[in-house]
């Protein structure tokens, strides 16, 4: 007797481990098979554009970092890079090595974040713990410069909000660190945060080495990654990709190589390219990634220790002055009390900005009609564009497939969502 | 992306269509403004065709150009009673919905703003369509020429309710399900229509109409680039590097 089978639909998330946030799926299978997937988002949508709108410029610079809340101040920087268009003005040089070498730092946030959540999914477990070590050590660095471990909000139109500090700070003995532990950790933290990145970034290609012993030629991983989600350069062009998407298969675009910003074109570094465009080779960039984000790191280090300058700009229509050029310049008090209670104005005109964020292009585009709130700000999402290119992507995959994929999309759902 | 390359594709822009755009420069970015019905025959060129070839779009967004220029205090005049108090006007976050402005202060209030990359010649084109009528905002959907353009024209009819014609689902992506509104629109209040709470007598959440008061901390206020120049002058002298 011939019986009719039918595709089922399942949903997935949203709240789901691998879902990396508040993703749902509403997938059609054929049996284990992929028939077409509904990705339903918006469930962190914040309305952050329309935030943004009813705020002073420099009071939304906090929302960026609360959009990909793994790669905080790259989102900053677009942000605070399109103010600066509109108002003509450019940070100093060493706020300009500072913010190229805290994107890259944020890179390697980001990455280390992606390499253990995406080995978590597909199995295995010790990634993550040995990311996340690395990844302390760089959260501590976010803390030393800003007081806060992410959500930083340390750029600012016309430079940085101050200079990197003199001493790391060092652990204090406790129940958790002490003994032979706790002088280990501190050893790194004797000198400036400088010295610290020196003593990190001279340890970190090793740490990648660890990394890559437990994935790289690990069968398992393989067999999870190797063919799987491949996407053509044509197609990665057709759906918006930009990044690593992009890059992974096989197409040399980086911005900070094409339309270098803050001191990009300065500084040294290559930019690894995938061949098969598969998940493998998404993961064998980044990881490359992380190795010559390093390599800028140190760069920005020694040029830092050599110049010491402003870190942003004298001028106080946009900049507050200094606290203690305010206890006896009216002038300066003045400005403060401006600053602070109505913003400064941006001149008309609209302007895109992106940068090269660890998952892609991340823009900022901003309208203003000479307020001192901006009128528009649209904030361009990586992976917005690529995750609206899964139903394509994954079709006649395995169901296991789909996670492979939102772990190779890198996706967090605070920039998908906004 | 330097000067001449901006210029030389503004140039290649106005010898190719002519009229059909309008095309500025601001700060190397080039924008070209043009009608509704010309897009997508404009935007396949511009994919294939050798000189320009925008393989990639980057993103589409909507725009509300409702009170464009209007602020909440005035600090141009003064009275008898001294400058304006900055507590009244329409900006955003001072209304209800009970009390939204009216949308016929700006002659055409919704467009669709595509921002395009060439990756071949690393060059960026901004086009942007008015929609002719407000009431209605139609502007013809990209999903035949890039298949990426499809979500960014969902959030776009979600958040401005533009509807893109020819879209093959246009959904709305980021809000509720269930939603009401287009809560981007400048007519749309900042603290937004319902509220949800959980309710333990019904045992579930409900929607509620909003309980908190519109607010503004800093008024909205335009004022002018010379300003910005004083600065200048102001950063060069002296006497503040004490």
């Amino acid at each position: 007797m011939a019986q009719e089978i039918r595709n089922y639909t399942m949903n997935f998330g949203p709240q789901h481990p691998a879902a990396h946030g508040v993703l749902r799926l509403i997938m059609e299978m054929d049996g284990e098979t992929i028939v077409r997937v509904d990705p339903h988002v918006g469930l962190l949508h914040r309305g952050t554009e329309k935030l943004a709108e009813s705020k002073p410029f420099n009071q939304s610079i906090g929302y960026m970092d609360r959009l990909d809340y793994v790669s905080m101040m790259c989102n900053e920087h677009a942000y605070v890079r399109a103010i600066e268009t509109l108002l003509g003005i450019e940070a100093p040089e060493r706020a300009q090595y500072i913010r190229t070498m805290f994107d890259e730092i944020t890179r390697i946030l980001n990455h280390l974040m992606w390499i253990g959540s995406n080995a978590l999914d597909l199995g295995a477990m010790a990634v993550m713990l040995y990311a996340f070590r690395e990844r302390e050590e760089l959260m501590d660095v976010y803390e030393a410069v800003s007081g806060a471990r992410m959500h930083a909000t340390y750029y600012r139109p016309g430079g940085v909000y101050r200079d990197l500090p003199a001493q790391m700070s060092q652990y204090r003995e406790s129940p958790w660190h002490k003994g032979a532990d706790l002088k280990r950790i501190n050893s790194w933290r004797e000198g400036s945060m400088l010295d610290f990145l020196d003593a990190f970034t001279a340890d970190f290609p090793s740490k990648v080495d660890e990394y890559e012993a437990l994935l790289t030629t690990n069968r398992i991983w393989k067999q999870r990654t190797v063919g799987i989600g491949v996407v053509s350069p044509e197609l990665a062009q057709q759906w918006g990709m930009t990044g690593v998407m992009l890059r992974g298969s096989g197409v040399e675009w980086d911005l900070r190589k094409k339309q270098p910003y803050a001191k990009y074109a300065e500084v040294d570094f290559d930019i690894p390219v995938g061949v098969n465009g598969d998940c493998y080779d998404r993961y064998l960039c980044r990881v490359e990634e992380m190795r010559q984000s390093n390599r800028i790191i140190r760069q920005c280090v020694e040029w830092l220790r050599a110049n010491p300058g402003p870190v942003i700009l004298n001028d106080y229509k946009v900049v507050p002055p200094h606290r203690e050029v305010m206890k006896e310049s009216m002038e300066a008090l003045i400005h403060h009390f401006k600053l602070f209670t109505e913003g400064y104005c941006v001149p008309a005109g609209e302007t895109y900005c992106a940068v090269e964020a660890p998952k892609g292009e991340f823009g900022c585009y901003l309208v203003s009609d000479g307020a001192n709130k901006p009128f528009r700000v649209h904030l361009r999402a990586p992976g917005f564009a690529h995750l609206s290119s899964m139903d394509t992507v994954v079709r006649g995959h395995m169901l296991a497939d789909v996670v492979a994929m939102i772990g190779t999309y890198d996706l967090v759902f605070g920039e998908v969502d906004r | 992306m330097s000067d001449t390359s901006a210029k030389s594709l503004a140039d290649q822009l106005v010898a190719r269509f002519g009229d059909t755009l309008e095309v500025s420069t601001e700060r190397n970015e080039i924008i070209a403004d043009l009608a509704a019905a010309d897009l997508v025959a404009v935007a396949t060129a511009l994919r294939d065709e050798p000189a320009f070839r925008f393989g990639e779009l980057i993103d589409l967004c909507g725009i509300d150009y409702l009170g464009y220029g209007q602020v909440e205090w005035d600090t141009t005049t003064v009275s008898g009673s001294g400058f304006s108090r900055g507590v009244e006007g329409q900006a955003l976050g001072r209304f209800s919905w009970a009390e939204r402005p009216s949308g016929d202060s700006q002659p055409r209030r919704f467009a669709a703003v595509v921002q395009l990359l060439s990756i071949e010649h690393n060059r960026r084109l901004r086009l942007r369509v008015f929609c002719t009528d407000d009431s209605l905002p139609v502007v013809p959907s990209l999903t035949p020429v890039w298949p990426g353009v499809n979500w960014f024209e969902r959030e776009a009819f979600d958040l401005f309710g533009i509807i893109f014609e020819g879209h093959p689902d246009l959904r709305r992506i980021l809000t509720d399900y269930g939603f009401v509104g287009h809560p981007f629109r400048k007519d749309f209040p900042l603290i937004g229509n319902v509220e949800v709470r959980y309710d333990p007598e019904q045992k579930r959440v409900i929607y509620e109409p909003v309980s908190i008061e519109p607010r503004v901390l800093v008024p909205r206020t335009i004022r002018d680039d010379a300003d910005l120049l004083q600065a200048r002058a102001e950063a060069a002298d002296k006497w503040r590097e004490n």
